[in-house]
Parts: C-alpha cells; sequence; structure tokens
C-alpha cells in the first residue's frame, strides 16, 4: 500500500504540472478543439426557410464543446491517476516522420513510383537493413510490382512524373 | 429450405470458393503478422474488390475478417505478442502452455474452439439478423438517431483505453465525418479552402492512416524488440480429455462472443477478455489460468471468432457495425451499391445468405489451413520488419491512392497515421474513430431530420418508446465502465 502511495507520490512531484504528458496532451487537444470551435462561427448560416432541423454549425459545436469538456475531466482524473511516463522516442521514429515528408515533397515535385522507392530504401536502411540485394527488392522491385498490379488490374493512372511519364510513353 | 439451399449457394460456385479460398489465405497471413490485422487488410484490399461482383468482394472481405481474427492466436501462442488485439487475452495460456512443450496442442485448440466459435456465430447470424431487420421496420428517423448514439456510447466499453478517451476519440471520429459539404444545405465546413476537402475525408485513408501507417511508426521504437519464439513440430488436434474439459467453456465463449459481438461497436477483442474471465471464473481449476490453462485458451478464442458472425448482425441488419473490420465491410457494401438494412433482407436475399454461406466455408476453411499450414504462417513473422513494413507502405500509398485517384487522400493518410500514433501512445484507442466516422454522418442526419419532423421540438424525441430504449441502453452503457471498475477495485 505503502508503496504504491510513494510511487504516485513519486509521479506526481517529478515533473511541474505543465510538463507532463496529460497537461500537454490535454492543452493540445483544447487548444486546437477552440481554434476549430471559432472556425464554426465562420460557417455560413443558412436563412430559416432553407434550414432543416438546425444550422450546418450547430452539429459540429456542439462536438467540439463535449470534446474540450471530456478533455477537462481527463485531465483532472490525471490529477489523481498520473498516466504512465512514456519511453523517449528513439532517432528511428523521427527518421520514419522526417522520410514521410520527404515521400510528399518527392510525390509532389518529381515522380509518385520515385517517392515510394525513395522511402522505401531509406526506412528499411535506417531500420538496420544493409544487404544491397534486400534494399533493391524493396526499394525498386516491390514497389514496381506493386504500380504495374495497380495500374493493370484496377487501370488506375497514377499521378504524372519523370518515371511515370517514361512508363505511360 | 429456400434459404439453406441460397446458403450453400457459395460451395457450388468455383469463382466464389477461389475468392474464399485466397480471402482465408491473406486474412490469415494478415492476422499473423504482429501489427496487422483484419481492419488494415480489409481496408488494404477494398480498392481491388472494385473489380469483383459485390457479393465475391463482401465474400472476400468477410473471409479475411474470419481468417485474420484467428490467425492472431498463432503468434500468441508462438511468439507471445498477439497478431490481432483480439487475441491478447490468448497470449495469456497460450504461450505457457507452449513454453511447456505444448505448442501443438495449445494451436489445435484455439484453432478447434476459433473454429466452433465462428461456426456457432455464423448460425446466430442467419437467425437473429432476418429478425432485428424485421425490427428495424419500425424505426423511423428518431430512432435510427438514438441506436447510433447508443453504439456511439458503446465505445466507452472498449477494452483498450480509458472510457473517456474513448468517447473522445469517438467524438473526433464524428467530427472528421463533419468536414466538407454539408449534406443538407451543402455549405462547407472545415474545408478552409481546399477544393479537395468538399467531398469530406474518405474512410479508406483514415484506416489505412491510423492502422497500417501508425503502426509502421510504432514498429519505428520497436526495433530492438527481441522475439522469444517457441518452436512447433505439428499442430495437434485436443484430445478427449481436453474436450470433456472444455466443451462448455467453447460453448459458453461462442454465446459470449456471438451476443457483445451484436452489441454495436464492441467487438473480438472485448469478447474474447470476457470469454476468457467467465472461463476462469466458471473453471474447476482456476489456478491454471496464466500458467498454460486449455481451458483459457478455448475461452479466449472461441469467444473472439465467435464475435465476428455477431458483429455481422447489426452492420447487415442496420448499417451499424459491430467493430472496427465490420465497418470496412459496412464500406465495401456502399462501395459496390449495397445498402444494408431490412430492404436488403427482402430484396436480395441470396446475396445475405450467399454471405453467410460463406462465412460458414470461411470458418472450415480456416480451420483446416490453421491445422496443416499453422507451422508454415508462424514462419511469416520471420520476414524481418525492415522489409516488411517498407512494402505495407507502398500498398498503403498505392490503396489509398486508388480510390480516388487523390493525392490529397495520401496527404491524409499520412496525418492520421501520426495522430493514430500519438493517439495510442497516450492510451487513445483508435477503434472509436473509425467507428465515429462511420456513425458520424448517421447521427448528424438523423438528428437534423428527427428535428425537422419534430418541428423543432427536442422534447418530442421523449415520446418514442425504442428511442427512450435505446437512451436508457446508452446511459447505461456510460455507467457501466464505472460500475466495473468500482467492482474490480472492490474485489
Amino acid at each position: 500500500m505503502n508503496n504504491v502511495q510513494n510511487k504516485k507520490r513519486a509521479n506526481k512531484s517529478s515533473l511541474p504540472f505543465f510538463f507532463t504528458n496529460s497537461f500537454i496532451v490535454s492543452f493540445i487537444i483544447i487548444i486546437i478543439s477552440s481554434i476549430l470551435l471559432i472556425v464554426t462561427f465562420t460557417f455560413d448560416i443558412v436563412p430559416p426557410i432553407l434550414n432543416r432541423g438546425i444550422q450546418p454549425a450547430t452539429f459540429p459545436k456542439a462536438l467540439l464543446v463535449l470534446i474540450i469538456f471530456l478533455t477537462l475531466i481527463v485531465y483532472f482524473l490525471s490529477l489523481k491517476i498520473p498516466w504512465k511516463k512514456e519511453k523517449k522516442l528513439p532517432k528511428q521514429f523521427f527518421i520514419t516522420l522526417y522520410n514521410f515528408i520527404l515521400f510528399i515533397i518527392i510525390a509532389k515535385t518529381l515522380d509518385f513510383l520515385l517517392a515510394i522507392s525513395v522511402l522505401s530504401f531509406l526506412v528499411s536502411y535506417f531500420w538496420g537493413e544493409r544487404r544491397i540485394i534486400y534494399l533493391l527488392l524493396v526499394s525498386i522491385l516491390f514497389p514496381i510490382i506493386v504500380f504495374v498490379l495497380f495500374e493493370t488490374i484496377l487501370g488506375l493512372r497514377f499521378p504524372p512524373g519523370i518515371i511515370t511519364n517514361i512508363y505511360y510513353y | 429450405m429456400e434459404n439453406l439451399y441460397l446458403m450453400m449457394a457459395p460451395l457450388f460456385s468455383l469463382k466464389l470458393l477461389i475468392v474464399l479460398f485466397f480471402g482465408t489465405l491473406f486474412g490469415l497471413i494478415l492476422g499473423v503478422l504482429p501489427g496487422l490485422g483484419p481492419t488494415t487488410g480489409g481496408a488494404l484490399i477494398l480498392p481491388f474488390t472494385m473489380t469483383l461482383d459485390p457479393l465475391s468482394a463482401i465474400v472476400l472481405l468477410t473471409s479475411i475478417y474470419c481468417a485474420g481474427t484467428y490467425g492472431g492466436a498463432i503468434t500468441a501462442i508462438l511468439i507471445n505478442t498477439p497478431g490481432t488485439p483480439a487475441a491478447a487475452a490468448t497470449c495469456l495460456d497460450g504461450y505457457p502452455l507452449a513454453q511447456k512443450g505444448e505448442a501443438g496442442r495449445a494451436l489445435g485448440m484455439a484453432t478447434v474452439s476459433s473454429a466452433i466459435g465462428g461456426i456457432f456465430s455464423v448460425v446466430v447470424l442467419v437467425f437473429f439478423a432476418p429478425l432485428l431487420a424485421k425490427l428495424a421496420y419500425e424505426f423511423g428517423q428518431p430512432e435510427y438517431f438514438a441506436l447510433a448514439i447508443f453504439g456511439l456510447t458503446m465505445l466507452a466499453s472498449i477494452s483498450d483505453g480509458s472510457p473517456i478517451k474513448n468517447l473522445i476519440a469517438g467524438a473526433f471520429g464524428v467530427l472528421i465525418s463533419t468536414i466538407g459539404k454539408d449534406f443538407m444545405t451543402s455549405i462547407d465546413r472545415f474545408t478552409f479552402g481546399i477544393n479537395e476537402l468538399s467531398e469530406g475525408i474518405g474512410f479508406i485513408p483514415v484506416v489505412v492512416g491510423l492502422f497500417a501507417i501508425s503502426e509502421m511508426l510504432t514498429q519505428s521504437t520497436l526495433l530492438d524488440q527481441v522475439f522469444k519464439r517457441v518452436t512447433l513440430k505439428a499442430v495437434k488436434l485436443p484430445s478427449i480429455d481436453d474436450y470433456k474439459k472444455t466443451w462448455k467453456t467453447i460453448l459458453r465463449s461462442s454465446g459470449i462472443g456471438s451476443f457483445i459481438g451484436v452489441l454495436p461497436a464492441e467487438g473480438g477483442t472485448v469478447a474474447s477478455l470476457i470469454g476468457y474471465a467467465e472461463a476462469k471464473r466458471w473453471s474447476k481449476t482456476p489456478e491454471e489460468f496464466g500458467k498454460g490453462s486449455i481451458e483459457g485458451i478455448a475461452g479466449a478464442e472461441a469467444a473472439n471468432n465467435a464475435a465476428t458472425g455477431g458483429a455481422m448482425v447489426p452492420t447487415l441488419a442496420l448499417g451499424i457495425p459491430g467493430s472496427a473490420t465490420t465497418a470496412v465491410i459496412l464500406t465495401g457494401l456502399i462501395i459496390h451499391g449495397v445498402r444494408p438494412g431490412p430492404d436488403l433482407f427482402r430484396e436480395q436475399p441470396e446475396f445475405l445468405y450467399g454471405i453467410f454461406g460463406s462465412m460458414l466455408i470461411a470458418n472450415i476453411m480456416f480451420f483446416v489451413f490453421g491445422f496443416f499450414g499453422a507451422k508454415i504462417f508462424a514462419r511469416i513473422t520471420l520476414v524481418s520488419n525492415k522489409l516488411l513494413w517498407p512494402m505495407i507502405f507502398a500498398v498503403s500509398v498505392c490503396g489509398t491512392y486508388s480510390l480516388n485517384q487523390s493525392l490529397i487522400d495520401v496527404w491524409i493518410m499520412l496525418l492520421f497515421g501520426a495522430i493514430g500514433f500519438f493517439m495510442r501512445r497516450y492510451g487513445f484507442s483508435l477503434v472509436p474513430v473509425i467507428i465515429g466516422l462511420i456513425l458520424g454522418e448517421l447521427v448528424e442526419g438523423t438528428l437534423r431530420q428527427s428535428l425537422v419532423i419534430f418541428d423543432g421540438n427536442w422534447l418530442m424525441f421523449f415520446t418514442r418508446p425504442i428511442v427512450l430504449t435505446f437512451f436508457i441502453l446508452s446511459v447505461i452503457a456510460l455507467i457501466f465502465p464505472l460500475i466495473k471498475r468500482k467492482k474490480i477495485k472492490n474485489d
């Protein structure tokens, strides 16, 4: 029993309240919800003759108020029972996330298939794969198979790009 | 009799048998791979179903659902990692039994109890879905609104995550459904001037993002994880003694699983946990639970597979998904122009009973595949994450793009991948977002139409008995987790 109380105390006292996960998460949810709530006030208002039941903004407004209210409850409950401390995120996580951004940039500016290949190569490499055959398999052969499969079976037309244009040519 | 014939129709269709074969195989592979599962797999395969007729498409999705739910048990028993969340309870006794050198016996029991649970639930589906559909004829807009609210409040009882966090996630899902043009007045909401958002946010980018991409990010944090594997010689059918010990548990869990499955939004995960807990409560040897009890495996596995048929009941009869995977199946139905509900039972019985029959065959098929092929399927987990996840990324990106041929969908998928990762990290379950998203339009649409019927008078909701019943059930659904927590505290 004492152990449990000591643990709780340790969790509570180790960080100022604004550094705790529960505060940060609740704060972010409330801020985003509040911004969206303000946005709902910019929605067009329908004249009574066209309005069916309620205004288009009413339902999202109610939802956002509900989310803010429930988040406050979650935060106050976390003061009683603190959230468990999460491990620090490893560097591979951030690399994967950055690769997503790189994927968007390449897909938007150069080529969709190239973007998939680059992401597959980089993710596989930074996750620890060093065998060149496997890297080529994952980053070149497999994306081409998927590309052709979707293109032929579904009759899909992928967005134009430096490699895709050659394929369609 | 005619319905029985319609149910058996897939047996005489080579095309459907091939679809069932590949669906079951694909479902097993997805179930075995930790982090993937029938929900993600169903969402990824959805674009390919466009090349099939509606019945084959839904048969493919349901066979993935049935086999994927069972497949999770293989990794749960052999590497102590549930292939799907619904197999989490199977780890508790499956792995300890495998460590004792009885992996074959553990897998045999999981296979038999899963198949019995699944077949039992199809029987429930055949009897109860038409009854529920008949009842649905009494439903007007206010009743559907109350039912959808009941479905959303049931999210509080989903096992992973706290009840309030689940409700926040559910409300977030409903909020996503409001993005785009308001369907009654055509007024833009949360589009921020982006034309592509006027059509709203698609279901598939959100599902693939939340489940596949967020899992990829999760896997990037687990690269140093080492799995302890138990070797498997062959799957053994349970002995007569095992059957004597577990037949009551299997039947009880099949009933529990089917019932939990029927409840909107609840799925195999909740069913398996309750099935496991009840198996322990009624067991003559509860002290063996957690140390390799064969009853524990039977209780969890019969329940999670029984939830598959149960979850299809509200999906087909009311258009309310019984679980996250049935939400994908519901999307598949809508994409193929099939509108679930009472009219479907009257107008297209051959379609419905074809699905029922296919689910029955899928349960038999995964039994055969699991029994003879578990050893091979277990080897799939040997594929390195360094290779597997980039490949899943490629399929996810192309699959998401293919639905509307829109790059915005791909960006949305990536965004929801990041959101899903942080949601899971901080204890928010992802299933409520999916259920909220799929029920969102129904909730808002029926609310507004009801208010038109009631001339804006909210109190009129309480004058209708079915609405009142659903509201009372909703209150119970909200209070139930609190009572449960208090009971656990007192115990």
